[in-house]
């Protein structure tokens, strides 16, 4: 049975691929493939899942595919099935399918038509790795596909303002959840000395006796998988990036932040359970992030008068109150209660253009003029100040700029100073010196190999941050990124003696060939438009829709999306990071959490957004 | 030019008038979408509104280059429209010109140019700091039931709510404290806080303009709300003035937290001069070109249609077309002058060669407000500028309205969307799989035939001139109502022959998931279907006293005519008739016999619009395809219901006859008028009034909307979010998009109306120009005019203030044997794009 569900998994990925064959205006094709192939799915999976009933819902694993093996690593492909795998990928089947269904109609004739179905696939396909995977690898993966098709849907109108500002707003806030995940993995590698198992974790003497060897590293690692939990299901204090990704066409704002990819957050909750439930701590924290949730989501569902915000904030409250239920250990109703909300979510969206018409019919015939009911003063000023604060959404948007995104981009700004043709020039200077430090690695006494160690992480950050506030030129930014790539490999890797060549390689080729495609396409629009900067959107993609393609997949190359051999690397370099060096984990994080944000942020603003060429008709920046 | 003193009731008017004059969207309106530039010419206005706000005018050069090739700008029409313009001997020049030299086609708009120095100079997006809150604030503030909590002191004015909301709170929508302080001023003004963002009153008007502008939907909407406060059920007290002191503020307060009080105001940073945004500039070869390149557009539809219709009067006049015998129809029908039920007529008349068909706008002359039973408000039921003095009120309707339980608003609240989400969320899944695979009617969409109950009574008749109620008169009284009856049919020039049953069919739409379903319903009825209206007119001429009256002013109704009333439902062509059980036996008889002509007509109604609609087939079984486009009127996930107006370009005042046997593909109002009863044109002035806002209104609103969808349109429906039940924004943080969709206008050729009128050339002269507001239209050219000679069938062309003789260059027109294959030919359009969308609007073709 376990050999099944594979085919589950690469199903969606399949049809993705023959998808990619026909034009956009090829539509009964195209819609044909992601319906009959999600429907194919829907259909194997439920009678997979009654099978699995009536065998007595044993859960299954299997270990499907190593990608790299070595003494001290391996890192593979693993899938699992219990009942929270059943309750999600029945759930995803049916959603998918009648929202493909759905868009077959709805997005007749959109010129994105193809873009859209093809997002939807590769969605489908990243959902089903998160929830029918075996181990934090696999989940990892899947979480990755998730980020960045989000991106591709909210910023689908790419030639308006709002869609790309917020897909960008998204994708950061993901990413920090994803960077979330890589610590969580980091740490287990380090206190498993191995890659572990979701059906490892099954073993409750064996998680117990864990725990306790490594309180203090299990503790981080858990506090990582809850804040990824959070960001993933828009629980406070990240909330607000939900109502602002409900961008794209309805549909695609109905599968993913109307149902099912806001509960995955609760999928990771429930499928690390084992793990924390015996941490007092953390239920604690799930429990105060579900209840806060709770009050927010809610005071400010109430205040919205916009329907979808309406639906988004009702559906964050819910989910807050599944955190709660999920720390409780209420699993079943967990179970009930997120299929019901993420269906019931669902629909409320596709026919949230419906409201219009049905509420003011019945106003018609129920209105009630609003009367100001006399209040005690004292009550009034507080009910007036939660208002306000509602309508603002208790300014979780302005903190997280103001403490997160701010002081990055103050750091970002502060460095520029190294940014002209000399700076660069010098960095280069620099790292050969590092190369040189490398090959006469035996002579250089121990501890000030480790400094260097951090000052190259260092190094390496700083110019991602440069990268990060670039203004003037979209070709010096994309090479900072580069150059910054080249000073993480020999601070992580050069300078650990453990280290394997191979490994390196792995890492370098795919960044390399992804370097050298963007330098290429930077390189020729600037070469017509005459100049490339970045201080807006200027909408290329509308000129240059190869170009601005084919850059994009060199983006997710560079942000290690499955498809490269540097995916691998990444992990692998990680690893090789050791168990007490948080300095230098800590400063590879945030080089990596802002390094997609700043390879997304070039791709945005060079190809995204209204043209700047007013020789046809183009959006307001307002609209 | 520019004036140096700064009014400020001067700009708010002049800003007024610029913005778009969207309403709420329960009532959708169609408008020109630059009202404000109409006492310019066309070209003229439509060149400098482009210059001055950007918006694209005609379509792009490439795309009409692309419609020569192809074939749909005619080589002929071209040359002659450059013969006529340039002279003949700079024909050669021109046509390179227009077909291949290359032109730099950037423009470059005024609005925005001063205010884009926040960021040049200060690197600081001030929209992006104010506009999101603003937005969310006036949301909250007019919203209309869709907030659970309401905004507090949500009645007083916009201003006053938010100083009370200020002063009784602990937090504020301010960071600064100068910010709340000068909301507080309660005779702050708008100049004063010019003065301190802007400093130089020479810029003031300008930096308004750029302000209000880079949010035209709210702004709109505002102005709007304040002109026409009534257009909200749940009333606000809002003006612009009031938006613009509060957005300000916004600004003041954003640049104080961000700078301190170390900022300068925009006139010390700007390094331009002020600009006048209204200065008239010369006219560039580009839009000479695109002129003549948008002129031959339209000529090269309107010469063939000019053409058929010569070509079809020469016939008839030899007799090759044999004419119905005028005194034996099997029953009339008066529809509305609506292109969309063009079709139906032609098909009507194709079954029953002895039925005949009129066309009139769609309120059929009775102009009143009416209050469905228990309802709270009155529905207006007749062109939006009238404002009746009348009520219809419905009573004695035994069902109760439905209700829909996924639309109660305690899904969002905790604990019962707890208790939804476990419960009716999975009944949702199944509702949603039942509508994806059968789609089927329910109270959530918006259905034609609900606006009225079929069975309920309505208050026609006064009898006593005391019946009032707020300030109206409920029903008409015996002698209002002969008047309304005997203009009605003096204006179609039904005055003999009638029928044993005259049917007045009004038209509405249903359509499911649609926020601009009131754009596809009756114009003539503000936007919503006309069943009250054809019920009420049809009991008007039922009555015996005013048939009595009728009788005396020369119009002699026969007593066994019967008017029946019936609603059209264009999306789900359905069709309803009312009050059948004041027939006599015999209509009864007849009745059912003209039931399965509506029926059939209604089949190929339906096959006619399947043409165009590329999920049917057209050469299916019929039945088939009447249930596919039924099922298009309820399904959620179909946001093209129907298309519209989109195509209309047409505008037919006169007989009939003179365009039966043209397949004239849903592209033309028809007004029924009869020359020979009018012959000093008495009627036609009334004839011609509601042409030019109705009919021009829509023709232009879906011109601009196509030739630009981005800033003139609404954009693509796909993405839209409604927002407090009066408008749709993109998404959270958007602007409002007033305008059509894009699935709207995707099949619409942006081409000028053009009014083709049967009657002397001085006759019609005389009536357009009985009011500047009526002439207007004609004189600078929104509208194209054609006289046909009602003898001789000479054409004439309006040109400045002229009519000169028009001569056709179209050769023979293609020649049908039945409509039927006609309809079958149509090939399935590939893209969007111009010039694969609109494939099937021409040529045109005479069918027999």
């Amino acid at each position: 049975m376990e050999q099944l569900l594979q085919f589950f998994i690469f199903l969606p990925l399949f049809a993705f691929i023959i998808s990619f064959s026909f034009a956009n205006k090829q539509e009964k094709i195209i819609s044909a493939i992601a319906y009959t192939s999600i429907g194919v799915f829907l259909v194997g999976i439920v009678c997979f899942t009654a099978i699995w009933l009536f065998k007595g819902m044993p859960i299954l694993h299997q270990k499907h595919f190593v990608f790299y093996k070595e003494e001290s690593i391996e890192i593979f492909l693993d899938f699992y099935f219990d009942k929270i795998t059943a309750v999600y990928a029945v759930l995803g089947g049916l959603v998918t399918f009648l929202v493909a269904m759905f868009s077959k109609y709805y997005l007749h004739r959109d010129v994105g038509f193809k873009r859209f179905f093809n997002t939807l696939l590769l969605f489908f396909f990243g959902y089903n790795i998160t929830v029918f995977a075996g181990n934090f690898e696999t989940l990892f993966i899947g979480w990755e596909f998730l980020g960045i098709t989000s991106f591709l849907l909210i910023a689908f109108y790419r030639d308006r303002y709002l869609p790309v500002k917020n897909a960008l707003k998204t994708i950061s806030l993901y990413r920090f959840g994803d960077i979330c995940l890589i610590l969580a993995l980091w740490m287990s590698h380090h206190i498993w000395h191995q890659n572990v198992t979701f059906s490892q974790l099954e073993d409750a003497q064996l998680v117990i006796s864990h725990i306790a060897e490594n309180y203090n590293s299990v503790l981080f690692l858990i506090t990582m998988l809850v804040l990824a939990s959070t960001i993933k299901s828009a629980q406070f204090p990240f909330s607000s990036w939900l109502p602002r990704a409900m961008e794209g066409p309805t549909t695609s704002s109905a599968v993913f932040y109307g149902s099912l990819s806001v509960h995955l957050g609760v999928f990771l909750l429930l499928r690390t359970h084992n793990y924390w439930e015996t941490v007092l701590p953390i239920k604690i924290l799930i429990l105060i992030i579900g209840a806060l949730t709770v009050i927010f989501a809610t005071l400010i569902a109430r205040v919205q008068s916009t329907v979808k915000t309406q639906i988004a904030y009702s559906s964050i409250a819910q989910i807050g109150l599944m955190f709660i239920e999920v720390a409780m250990g209420w699993h079943i109703l967990a179970l009930v209660h997120l299929s019901g909300n993420a269906l019931l979510r669902t629909y409320q969206l596709l026919v949230s253009p419906s409201v219009l018409g049905y509420m003011i019919h019945d106003q018609f015939f129920n209105f009630i003029p609003k009367q100001a009911n006399p209040q005690n003063p004292f009550v009034k000023k507080l009910t007036n100040t939660v208002y306000m604060l509602s309508i603002k959404e208790w300014n979780m948007d302005s903190y997280l700029k103001r403490f997160f995104w701010n002081p990055l981009k103050y750091f970002g700004r502060k460095f520029q100073v190294f940014s002209s043709n000399i700076g660069l020039i010098s960095l280069v200077v620099i790292y050969i010196v590092g190369l040189l430090f490398l090959i006469f690695d035996d002579h250089i006494p121990k501890q000030i190999d480790e400094y260097i160690h951090i000052l190259f992480a260092l190094i390496g950050l700083m110019l991602i941050l440069m990268a990060f506030t670039e203004k003037k030129e979209a070709i010096r930014a994309w090479s900072m990124i580069i150059i910054s790539q080249f000073y993480i490999v020999l601070s992580i890797a050069l300078l650990n003696d453990k280290y394997e060549y191979n490994e390196i390689l792995l890492y370098v080729v795919g960044l390399v060939i992804a370097a050298i495609i963007g330098f290429i396409i930077l390189s020729k629009i600037k070469k017509s438009e005459k100049q490339l900067d970045l201080n807006d959107f200027y909408g290329h993609i509308y000129q240059y829709p190869r170009h601005g393609y084919w850059f994009l997949i060199a983006c997710l190359a560079f942000v290690c999306l499955p498809f490269t051999p540097s995916f691998i690397g990444i992990d692998l370099m990680f690893s090789h990071i050791d168990h007490d060096e948080y300095l230098l984990v800590g400063i590879t994080a945030i080089s990596f959490l802002i390094l997609e944000i700043a390879v997304l942020r070039i791709y945005a603003r060079v190809f995204l957004g209204p043209s700047k060429k007013q020789n046809h008709p183009i959006a307001y920046r307002s609209s | 030019m520019q004036q140096i003193a700064f009014s400020e009731s001067h700009v708010l008017h002049e800003l007024k008038h610029y913005l778009p004059s969207q309403t709420p969207l329960k009532d959708f309106i169609h408008h020109n979408s630059l009202h404000a530039f109409q006492e310019l010419k066309f070209y003229d206005a439509i060149f400098k509104a482009s210059k001055i706000f950007g918006y694209q005018a005609t379509l792009p050069l490439t795309d009409f280059r692309k419609l020569y090739e192809i074939g749909r700008i005619d080589d002929a029409i071209l040359e002659k429209i450059i013969i006529e313009k340039k002279g003949a001997k700079n024909l050669s020049i021109w046509k390179e010109n227009v077909l291949q030299k290359p032109y730099n086609e950037h423009t470059d708009q005024r609005i925005g140019k001063l205010r884009s120095y926040w960021k040049k100079a200060y690197h600081l997006d001030l929209d992006n700091l104010v506009q999101p809150l603003l937005f969310r604030i006036l949301s909250s503030y007019l919203d209309q039931g869709i907030a659970i909590w309401d905004f507090p002191n949500g009645n007083a004015g916009f201003l006053e709510a938010l100083r009370n909301l200020e002063k009784d709170s602990f937090s504020s929508f301010f960071k600064t404290k100068r910010a709340k302080e000068l909301l507080f001023d309660e005779n702050q003004n708008i100049s004063n806080l010019l003065q301190i963002l802007v400093g130089d009153e020479a810029y003031f008007e300008q930096y308004l303009f750029d302000q209000q502008f880079s949010h035209r939907g709210w702004s709109g909407m505002v102005a709007t709300l304040e002109a026409k406060p009534d257009s909200l059920l749940s009333q606000k007290q809002i003006s612009l003035h009031d938006l613009i002191v509060f957005e300000l503020i916004l600004e003041i307060d954003a640049l104080d937290h961000h700078f301190g009080l170390n900022w300068q105001p925009i006139s010390k940073i700007s390094e331009e001069k002020p600009i006048d945004l209204f200065e008239n500039e010369p006219i560039t070869e580009l839009q000479e070109v695109l002129k003549i390149a948008q002129n031959a557009f339209e000529w090269s539809y309107y010469d063939e249609i000019l053409a058929g219709i010569q070509q079809l009067n020469l016939s008839k006049k030899k007799g090759n077309v044999e004419e119905i015998n005028t005194y034996d129809q099997s029953f009339q029908a008066l529809f509305c002058i609506d292109e969309r039920e063009c079709s139906i007529r032609t098909h009507i008349e194709s079954i029953d060669a002895q039925a005949e068909t009129f066309g009139c706008p769609g309120f059929f002359g009775v102009e009143f407000y009416f209050q469905a039973e228990n309802a709270k408000f009155y529905d207006k039921l007749c062109p939006a500028p009238v404002t009746p003095q009348y009520l219809i009120k419905e009573y004695g309707v035994p069902e109760k309205r439905k209700h829909d339980l996924f639309y109660t608003d305690k899904t969002h609240y905790l604990i019962t969307g707890f208790l939804s989400a476990i419960t009716f969320g999975f009944w949702a899944g199944f509702r949603l799989i039942k509508n994806i695979f059968q789609p089927e009617m329910s109270p959530a969409i918006s259905n034609a035939f609900a606006h009225m109950s079929p069975v309920g009574k309505l208050s026609i008749e006064n009898k006593d001139l005391s019946d009032r109620e707020k300030n109206l008169q409920i029903g008409f009284t015996v002698t209002e109502m002969a008047n309304r009856v005997e203009g009605l049919l003096n204006g179609i020039g039904l005055k003999n022959n009638f029928a044993p049953i005259i049917y007045i069919v009004a038209h509405g739409s249903s359509s499911a998931n649609n926020p601009h379903h009131g754009a596809h319903d009756c114009g003539a009825c503000s936007g919503r279907p006309g069943s009250v209206n054809s019920r009420v007119f049809s009991a008007m001429a039922n009555h015996a006293k005013v048939r009595e009256i009728l009788k005396e002013r020369g119009i002699i109704i026969p007593s066994n005519t019967q008017f029946i009333g019936a609603l059209h439902d264009t999306a789900a062509d359905e069709i309803e008739f009312y009050d059948l059980d004041i027939l006599s036996e015999s209509n009864q008889k007849l009745h059912e016999k003209n039931i399965l002509t509506f029926e059939s007509a209604l089949d190929l109604n339906a096959k006619e619009r399947s043409r165009r609609f590329a999920s049917i087939n057209t050469k299916a079984e019929i039945k088939k395809i009447r249930k596919a486009i039924k099922d298009r009127s309820v399904s959620l996930f179909e946001p093209r219901p129907e298309l519209g107006h989109g195509t209309n370009t047409l505008c037919i005042v006169g007989n009939r006859e003179i365009t039966k046997g043209i397949f004239l593909d849903r592209r033309a109002f028809l007004n029924s008028y009869n020359y020979k009863t009018d012959p000093e044109g008495k009627y036609l002035t009334g004839v011609m009034a509601p042409l030019g806002p109705v009919c021009g209104g829509i023709n232009l609103e879906y011109y601009f909307s196509r030739v630009d969808n981005y800033k003139l349109g609404a954009g693509t429906k796909l993405p839209h979010n409604v927002v407090g039940l009066f408008g749709v924004a993109n998404s959270s943080d958007g602007d409002l998009r007033p305008g059509l969709p894009w699935q709207m206008i995707e099949v619409h050729d942006p081409l000028r109306l053009m009014i083709i009128v049967e009657h002397y050339p001085e006759i019609i002269l005389k009536s357009i120009q009985s009011t500047p507001q009526m002439y207007e239209w004609y004189i600078n050219e929104w509208i194209h005019l054609i006289s046909i000679h009602p003898e001789t069938h000479e054409l004439m062309y309006f040109k400045e203030g002229n009519f000169v003789p028009y001569y056709t260059l179209a050769k023979e027109i293609h020649f049908y044997k039945d409509v039927q294959s006609l309809l079958e030919q149509a090939k399935e359009m590939e893209t969007n794009h111009i010039v694969d969308a609109t494939q099937e609007n021409l040529p045109v073709f005479l069918y027999k």
